[in-house]
């Protein structure tokens, strides 16, 4: 029975790997659905400061902040969001298409780049690719807190203040649903509010102590929970991905355990055959 | 019937608190403002301290922030509470470290980005075998 041995390791094998695929797909599903409600928590916060950026943009304060003012570009400013482990399908080499895609534009309209990735997949990418990188924020896990990200944040609001670029993107995957995530690029600063009409005879609002440091302290806040809310959405991006990706797995551990039960079935019966041929034939010359 | 204004006390992570109340307490920035149903559009810095919200049923709830930013609206009240404590030097460390972690990343060859370069090696290997296996069986 030559080989059927084999065989049955490599099925015992496919097996423990299916395990560890189930296993997997199980704990990406459970993770899924609180990386869910964690996405839905940061809605209040994220509607509410929009409201009032939207509110103050529309105002005529004295001091008009400089994120809401378009400057002509020459140098722009990318935030990439991306996992921290991989196993997750195409989820980020689908972002990074998409990144790469507008980075080309970019670059063929004569503009220089500056990135800050957020989580180890996008910097072990950029860093082979190649890419003024200039910050960084790596292991955030499934519960990211914005602390975490001030810092890395500040690294751009800085540059954008001095003028080092003058536009600030954001990448990141957008949970659509379970099945389908999709890489989106959005605008940060300059901060695009959409006039509203309700709004046009409006009240301004008593500053306290001045409008400055209000404006500004609100504008930062206002970019974080953006960058933030993108954070929490790719963590349930990524658990959802990865619960395809091993459901998937799994169902082809199957397919290919059945393959090779069928051709070691098919290699038995031949062994079998072929022994009773050779006793017959050997009863037959006797 | 008393007249009420509408407050909802959220964080970048978690909503807080939503509902209604007569009266509400805050730690703005410069010293503490109390805020009645009707008060006119407002919007100011908040202290770390407590924010107390009196109910209808006469109640009083209160809840601890961080700092943030108070909006007022005749009948409505936001807190966007910080849940970090937030200084500017200490935004400013954070931002170096952020800076420092990118070009550590850029000089440092250490095991986790080699390991993504020899599974990208790896890959393109075994697409390489793969392809010769090809050729071979159609020769």
């Amino acid at each position: 029975m030559a080989g059927s041995k084999e065989i049955r390791t490599q099925v015992a094998s496919i097996k423990g790997t299916q395990k560890i695929t189930k296993a997997m797909e199980m704990v990406a599903a459970s993770k899924m659905r609180k990386a869910q409600e964690r996405m839905l928590a940061t809605r209040p916060y994220a509607e509410k400061i929009q409201n009032v950026v939207e509110h103050l943009s529309q105002a005529h304060p004295e001091y008009h902040h400089p994120y809401l003012q378009m400057r002509e570009p020459k140098r722009v400013g990318l935030i990439i969001i991306s996992t921290d482990r991989g196993l997750c399908g195409g989820l980020n080499i689908n972002l990074f298409k998409s990144a790469i895609t507008s980075m080309k534009e970019w670059d063929a309209a004569g503009l220089e780049i500056d990135l800050t990735l957020i989580g180890t997949k996008s910097g072990a990418f950029f860093k082979r690719l190649g890419g003024n990188i200039v910050a960084t924020a790596t292991h955030l896990g499934d519960t990211p807190s914005i602390v975490e990200l001030i810092g890395t944040v500040k690294v751009m609001l800085d540059a954008y203040e001095a003028g080092t670029i003058d536009r600030l993107y954001l990448a990141h995957n957008e949970f659509e649903n379970t099945m389908t995530q999709n890489p989106l690029l959005k605008q940060l600063i300059p901060v695009a509010a959409e006039p509203d009409e309700q709004l046009k005879d409006h009240w301004d609002y008593i500053y306290e102590p001045d409008s400055r440091p209000v404006m500004d302290a609100l504008m930062i806040r206002y970019i974080e929970s953006l960058v933030y809310q993108g954070v929490v959405e790719n963590v349930a991006c990524e658990q959802a991905a990865r619960m395809v990706a091993m459901k998937s797995a799994t169902e082809n551990a199957d397919d290919l355990i059945d393959e090779l039960q069928l051709i070691y079935n098919k290699a038995r019966q031949a062994a079998i055959t072929q022994e009773i041929s050779e006793i017959v034939s050997g009863a037959a010359a006797v | 019937m008393a007249m009420t204004l509408h407050v909802d006390i959220v964080s970048a992570e978690a909503e807080i608190f939503s509902g209604t109340a007569t009266m509400v307490f805050a730690p703005a920035e410069m010293g503490e403002v109390g805020i009645a149903p009707r008060h006119a559009p407002l919007v100011t810095r908040l202290k770390p301290g407590e924010v107390r919200v009196q109910t209808q049923e006469g109640d009083e709830m209160s809840f601890f922030v961080s700092g943030g930013m108070l909006e007022v609206q005749p009948h409505v009240i936001t807190v966007l509470a910080d849940t970090a404590i937030r200084a500017d030097d200490l935004d400013e460390a954070q931002a170096m470290e952020a800076k420092e972690r990118a070009e550590k990343m850029l000089s440092d060859k250490s095991a986790e980005l080699d390991y993504a370069k020899a599974q990208a090696e790896l890959a393109q290997s075994i697409a390489q075998l793969a392809a010769i296996k090809k050729l071979r069986a159609k020769s």
